[in-house]
């Protein structure tokens, strides 16, 4: 499948980023299109949140070039960057949720921020209780973020980046610290954002039930829950109707790079250590 | 072979654009007006029991030392101007910024230090606001209008104090105390005083930002980063009342 070049969110090109003597990020090379969710898996340490950052400039890149939005982000100043920022929403792994502000203040901030257009405060609140009803936390916009649990929180940052209705939002290991059945309830939101929204989603995590979930469900905005899409495992080119890709990264390298049922039939160690193979 | 000063010239140089890019933002919208006031009732009000406290115990431990010194050539009604010149000079900007470093830059850096490691100054970036013209310009500007007003209330209750002591432990007359010690303030005096707690003021602050924004590490690093933040300003506050001391002593 061809995509035009406006349909591009983001695009890396060689990209190489390095701390000092550590090269974070090798000579990566992917782009995303509208409507597509792709998953990076690989273990702490390996760039994915690196990437992640590198993708809306928060970290420069030694060499190479990131286009978001399609516009080329690779040497732009801080200020320049805000307005294609606004238009990326980003959940941060526990969830960066300004504690001097209560929820509806945090899950507003966005919109009152935005320079493009201001909303009235009215408009506001009823944007942040919708979107709070979102993740079924409508009732905690008085509260702190002090005063959720780490699940809350998440929850929370999921309403924030979702509240500008952006048409790419990133999520950095959005169940990392949290138990299964947490875990499990933040992807749904995630699933659910995606499929009510519409957007790409670039999800950066260590566990791979987390991309199994936005591969094989699809929200059902009707019934209001998740229902299984019918995904051939068996073929490596077979249907891929949440068009989920996902992406393997190791020591900085991009390793991986395809469906869900390619990286089943994988025999590569360092894969085999996140996924449950599928062999033939 | 000069390698072991690269992390400290990296630093240093960090340092000159932070400091360069707060002052710029004075001067640039968006202004955080609600954050100049917050942070000036933080530093200002919540430091103002403290140093009315030290400036008063100052006063009087000078006008006690220096009575006693003074008392061995007759001249202890000398004690007013000693007091005021010490206090003005010197001892009211160099003390109330010690206080200030000590409670406001290791307060700033730890909050910041907190954001930092919790990914706040991220989302902060990502959401289209420059952390420092939020965070790190209005608490500039809140430390660089407070301290100098704190210092004037230091130096005057520290005179306050070496009257308590000369009134009651000595025996000057209230007239003798102020107008000796009112006389023998002059312009020169009152510009350093002033001036040095304005200086004083976007080094703590700045200082504190600084290496509140640099923390990595976790909570550890927040520890670290307070501590530096107090041991560095309070080092630069000595450094510099050195140099603004020599420079006003020249134009004498």
């Amino acid at each position: 499948m061809t995509n035009s070049a406006n349909d591009v969110l983001l695009r890396f090109e060689n990209v190489t980023i390095r701390f000092d003597d550590l090269t974070a990020v090798n000579n990566v090379s992917f782009q995303m299109t509208a409507g597509e969710t792709r998953v990076i898996l690989g273990s702490a340490g390996s760039g994915k949140t690196t990437l992640l950052k590198a993708a809306i400039g928060l970290i420069p890149v030694d060499s190479g070039r990131v286009y978001l939005m399609g516009r080329d982000i690779t040497n732009l100043a801080e200020r320049q960057l805000f307005d294609i920022r606004s238009q990326v929403g980003v959940l941060f792994q526990e969830g960066g949720l300004f504690d001097s502000i209560n929820i509806e203040e945090n899950v507003g901030y966005p919109l009152v921020n935005r320079k493009t257009h201001a909303d009235s405060p009215d408009q506001v609140h009823t944007k942040v209780v919708n979107a709070l009803r979102f993740v079924e936390l409508a009732h905690t916009l008085e509260k702190y973020p002090n005063e959720l649990s780490g699940g809350m929180r998440r929850r929370v940052g999921i309403a924030r980046a979702v509240i500008t209705e952006p048409p790419l939002v990133l999520y950095d290991s959005p169940t990392a610290g949290l138990d299964p059945i947490t875990a499990t309830t933040i992807m749904a939101l995630v699933a659910k954002e995606r499929d009510s929204l519409n957007a790409a989603n670039l999800i950066v995590t260590q566990r791979y039930q987390d991309g199994q979930l936005m591969a094989n469900f699809r929200y059902n905005r009707i019934n209001e829950h998740l229902e299984p899409v019918s995904n051939d495992l068996g073929d490596p080119d077979g249907s891929n109707p949440t068009r989920t890709t996902f992406m393997v990264m190791k020591e900085g390298h991009l390793i991986f790079e395809g469906t869900q049922a390619r990286l089943e039939a994988s025999t590569d160690a360092y894969i085999s250590k996140f996924v449950p193979q599928h062999h033939n | 072979m000069l390698d072991f000063l690269k992390p400290s010239v990296s630093a240093l140089q960090d340092f000159c654009i932070l400091a360069g890019r707060a002052l710029r933002n004075v001067f640039r919208p968006p202004h955080y007006e609600s954050d100049i006031l917050l942070q000036m009732d933080i530093i200002g009000v919540g430091s103002l029991p403290i140093v009315i406290l030290i400036g008063f115990f100052t006063g009087i431990v000078i006008t006690m030392q220096m009575s006693r010194a003074l008392a061995q050539y007759g001249a202890v009604d000398q004690v007013g101007p000693i007091v005021a010149i010490t206090l003005v000079r010197e001892l009211g900007p160099v003390l109330t910024a010690i206080l200030v470093a000590g409670r406001n830059a290791s307060g700033i850096a730890s909050e910041l230090g907190s954001m930092k490691v919790t990914e706040q100054i991220d989302a902060m970036r990502a959401l289209g606001t420059d952390p420092i013209q939020k965070l790190v310009t209005p608490r500039m500007i809140a430390t660089a209008v407070m301290l100098p007003l704190l210092t004037i209330i230091a130096d005057f209750v520290g005179l306050i104090g070496g009257y308590v002591i000369a009134r009651l432990s000595i025996g000057l007359s209230t007239m003798q105390y102020w107008t000796s010690a009112y006389r023998a303030i002059e312009y020169n005096d009152i510009t350093q005083g002033l001036l040095k707690p304005f200086v004083f003021a976007f080094m703590v602050s700045l200082v504190g930002c600084f290496y509140g924004l640099r923390t990595t590490g976790g909570t550890q690093g927040v520890g670290h980063a307070t501590t530096q933040a107090v041991v560095v300003s309070s080092v630069w506050i000595f450094v510099l009342t050195s140099l603004l001391t020599r420079i006003f002593v020249n134009l004498q």
